[in-house]
């Protein structure tokens, strides 16, 4: 199936060999950004040449990949990866995210449980947490070593002055393991404690900045907070308008130009799974070209 | 008992970048309590030793040991760098000459308060809040503006938040590189009141550099005298300024404009 | 002996490296103590060294020859050779000095600037306030100015804001140089009234008087520098 032309998973094996190192060092050091070798990728910084990279580097011809994209298995972002992949490894791609056993992921975690079966690839813009507070490299690497972090906290006590509460909803930041403050990448707060001892092996990316981090499977991963603010996650008023979902990440869609709207899930796997089972939305069935289209297709 | 030991005791210390000589021979001790102004024109040296004494540079002689809280008098550059620098953000002060260099231009006037606090575990928004609101007022700047970025402050605001930010956690020692440099005389007076009666007050130890000897005469009660890296008069900074015996402090005390 | 101010064989010269290196011998020989209740007075025409004498005492001029020593808690102190701390030690605890002048720190009132001295000796604030209040009154400082900083204070009010702050501590031993200069004959006796005052409580008083009738009230005896001038 794969393309004879590249090798196995286009990168050569001593890149892989020298990736999976990095990785082995990012497991050992639970948070811990481990500098590696980032080669030039086919695509440009920014589309997740990091994430792909680090799949490339454990990806095996067993594997079963799934590869979304703000929580969507089929937006530009996604669909060329996994079509990469497809034509470097010949491996079986997925949507579902239970049979995966790869899931590379931009800014989001599936609403599915992960099993310790699974490894979760995120594509990371920008490793390093205190980097807009302090953007000398010298310095965050010495904060680091010295678990110096109360610029952290900084930045959270900014959010509450100004907005009244901690209003950083995204990239929010968290400490793995009790030792080192890592950045999520960009996935919503959401998120964040489905990170805290995930089952799955957890592995982050960056290939323009160079930087390889996991978090194991089982580790603790506890977000920053204050104690009279404490972590809070997004909660929405609507559910899934199309499977009812009410706790489930929502995305804001807008349906026309006279203010109309309707909030979804943003992982569009585990919204088709609940419309199959047959949970439905308010909205459900009445546009086109929605995944409940194509649900109700199947269905009839 | 403790008042009866020296705070910062400098032995010798010298710093040379290459065969230049940055300072050399230089050794006082300081107690607690005492303020210190260093003094000499650019190029003297005095900076380099500022430098020294506060950890941030390296001497390439000699020794500097401060007396901490719990062990006595430790070499600073003995210790690891994890302890030096807890040290700098807990026990001791720097002000910087330029106020942006010490403060984070880009966060709040309260956040600049509280980072210290936050960064030896203060958790407590709240009581942060309320700490760096009492600083603002200690620091006479109006405490409607907690929540306003120094960039909108002017050169003496920033200069008086930037001494909030140090003192926030009750150092024993500040080291300040010109503090008055480059602010209006009429906002100079009212700094150097400010941090006058702060010193006072708090019962700090403060090393002061600076090339005015009307801040020297002002804030500290001894003096060294500094020309081409060397100390030349060393004394009360009353004696120095008013029976000055080297041919260096007397040229330097001659030079003040007679007001 | 029980001397609080000894001073044996010393003399001042100035020298001054800007100006070619000229030195300026001042005033030699100079051996004098001062007793406990003592007031002694310095005699001589002006710029024969009695202020820089007293200064050398306070040790804001250095002592390069001969010895001048201070009893500071029961024993003599060499001031020359003291540090830097045992000398302000000395100031806060056993020797006031009161110039012509008054150092003025902006922003900083009346009334703290003269309770200063007690509260660097660990009063507390009530008191030094309320004992430096007794003083400004006696000294005829109105009221409405005691919360004022004394920047803007007239020559007299200023000197009399000095001399409270003098004699706020009751020092073993004081330096007093010209403490009468401006003031008006009221004041000036206020002033020998309280030199009498130190002096019954024993202290050791070494001072410059150009008026004739209060160094007739207040001197024990007088020394004449002009015994030990120098020629230039």
């Amino acid at each position: 199936m794969s393309d004879g032309t590249y090798n196995f998973a286009y990168l050569d094996e001593q890149t892989k060999r020298m990736i999976r190192r990095s990785i082995l060092k990012a497991v050992a050091i639970p948070g811990y950004q481990v500098p590696f070798a980032s080669r030039e990728m086919p695509m440009p910084y920014g589309w997740g040449t990091g994430g792909v990279q680090v799949t490339a580097g454990i990806i095996g011809p067993d594997d079963v990949l799934k590869v979304i994209d703000q929580g969507a298995d089929d937006t530009t972002n996604a669909i060329s990866i996994r079509k990469f992949f497809v034509r470097t490894t010949g491996v079986k791609t997925t949507e579902q995210t239970d049979e995966a056993s790869i899931v590379q992921t931009r800014h989001r975690i599936p609403e599915t449980a992960l099993s310790d079966k699974q490894i979760l690839v995120y594509q990371v813009p920008i490793p390093e947490p205190l980097r807009f507070l302090e953007p000398r490299e010298t310095e965050t690497r010495k904060m680091h070593a010295l678990s110096e972090y109360g610029l952290m906290h900084v930045k959270l006590y900014e959010d509450i002055a100004t907005h009244g509460h901690i209003a950083t909803t995204y990239d929010y930041p968290v400490k793995v393991n009790g030792r080192y403050v890592t950045d999520p990448s960009p996935t919503p707060k959401f998120d964040n404690p489905k990170m805290d001892r995930m089952p799955a092996l957890q592995l982050f990316g960056a290939g323009r900045e160079k930087r390889i981090y996991a978090i194991p499977p089982y580790t603790e991963v506890k977000s920053l907070d204050f104690d009279d603010h404490p972590f809070e996650i997004q909660t929405w008023d609507a559910a899934c308008a199309l499977c009812n979902a009410r706790d489930s990440f929502l995305d804001e869609v807008i349906i026309d130009d006279r203010g109309g709207r309707m909030f979804v899930c943003s992982d569009t796997d585990f919204c088709t799974a609940r419309q199959a089972e047959g949970h439905v939305g308010p909205m459900a069935g009445t546009l086109p070209g929605s995944a409940s289209e194509e649900v109700a297709d199947g269905v009839g | 008992m403790a008042l009866d030991e020296p705070l910062l005791v400098a032995d010798d210390v010298g710093k040379r970048y290459g065969t230049q000589v940055g300072c050399e021979q230089v050794s006082f001790e300081l107690w607690p309590g005492e303020v210190l102004a260093i003094v000499g024109e650019s190029g003297s040296g005095k900076t380099t030793l500022l430098n020294c004494l506060s950890a941030q540079l390296e001497p390439s002689a000699g020794t500097i040991r401060y007396r901490t809280r719990h062990e006595g008098l430790r070499d600073i550059f003995a210790m690891s760098e994890a302890e030096r620098r807890l040290l700098m953000r807990t026990d001791w002060g720097f002000v910087h000459q330029n106020p942006s260099d010490g403060l984070r231009m880009a966060v709040s006037a309260g956040a600049n308060i509280g980072e210290r606090l936050m960064a030896v575990g203060a958790r407590h928004y709240g009581d942060i809040r309320e700490t760096a609101l009492d600083w603002m007022g200690r620091v006479e700047i109006d405490q409607g503006r907690v929540d306003h970025r120094p960039e909108t402050f002017s050169g003496g605001m920033r200069q008086r938040l930037q001494i909030a930010r140090n003192l926030v956690t009750g150092p024993r020692l500040v080291f300040m590189d010109e503090p008055t440099g480059g602010l209006d005389v009429s906002v100079q007076a009212r700094l150097l009141d400010l941090i006058g009666g702060l010193v006072g007050d708090l019962g700090l130890s403060a090393v002061v550099v600076t090339h005015d000897l009307a801040v020297a005469r002002l804030l500290s009660h001894r003096m060294m005298v500094m020309r081409r890296g060397r100390v030349v008069e060393t004394g009360l900074t009353d004696q120095v300024l008013d029976d000055p015996q080297h041919e260096y402090s007397q040229l330097l005390v001659a030079s003040i404009l007679q007001s | 002996m029980t001397q609080m101010i000894s001073i044996e064989n010393v003399g001042k010269t100035f020298t001054l490296h800007t100006q070619g290196s000229a030195t300026i011998p001042v005033f030699d020989n100079v051996t004098l103590a001062v007793e406990p209740g003592e007031c002694v007075v310095l005699d001589g025409p002006s710029g024969i060294g009695k202020s820089s004498l007293l200064r050398m005492i306070y040790a804001n001029y250095r002592c390069l020859d001969g010895r001048i020593s201070v009893r500071h808690d029961g024993s003599p102190i060499d001031i020359a050779e003291a540090s830097p701390r045992t000398v302000l030690d000395i100031r806060r605890r056993t020797m006031g000095y009161v110039s012509q002048f008054l150092r003025v720190i902006p922003r900083v009132s009346t009334l703290s600037i003269v309770g200063e001295p007690l509260r660097s000796l660990g009063v507390d604030k009530a008191e030094a306030d309320a004992k430096a209040m007794t003083l400004l009154a006696r000294l005829g400082i109105p009221e409405p100015l005691w919360q004022l900083s004394p920047v803007t204070f007239s020559g007299g009010e200023k000197q009399r804001v000095n001399i409270a702050r003098g004699f706020i501590a009751g020092y073993p031993v004081m330096l007093l140089d010209e403490p009468t200069a401006s003031l008006d004959a009221a004041n000036t006796a206020t002033v020998i009234e309280l030199i009498q005052e130190a002096k019954a409580q024993g202290t050791a008083i070494l001072g410059i008087f150009h008026d004739t009738a209060v160094r007739n009230a207040v001197a024990t005896r007088r020394f004449d520098m002009r015994d030990c001038h120098v020629a230039a």
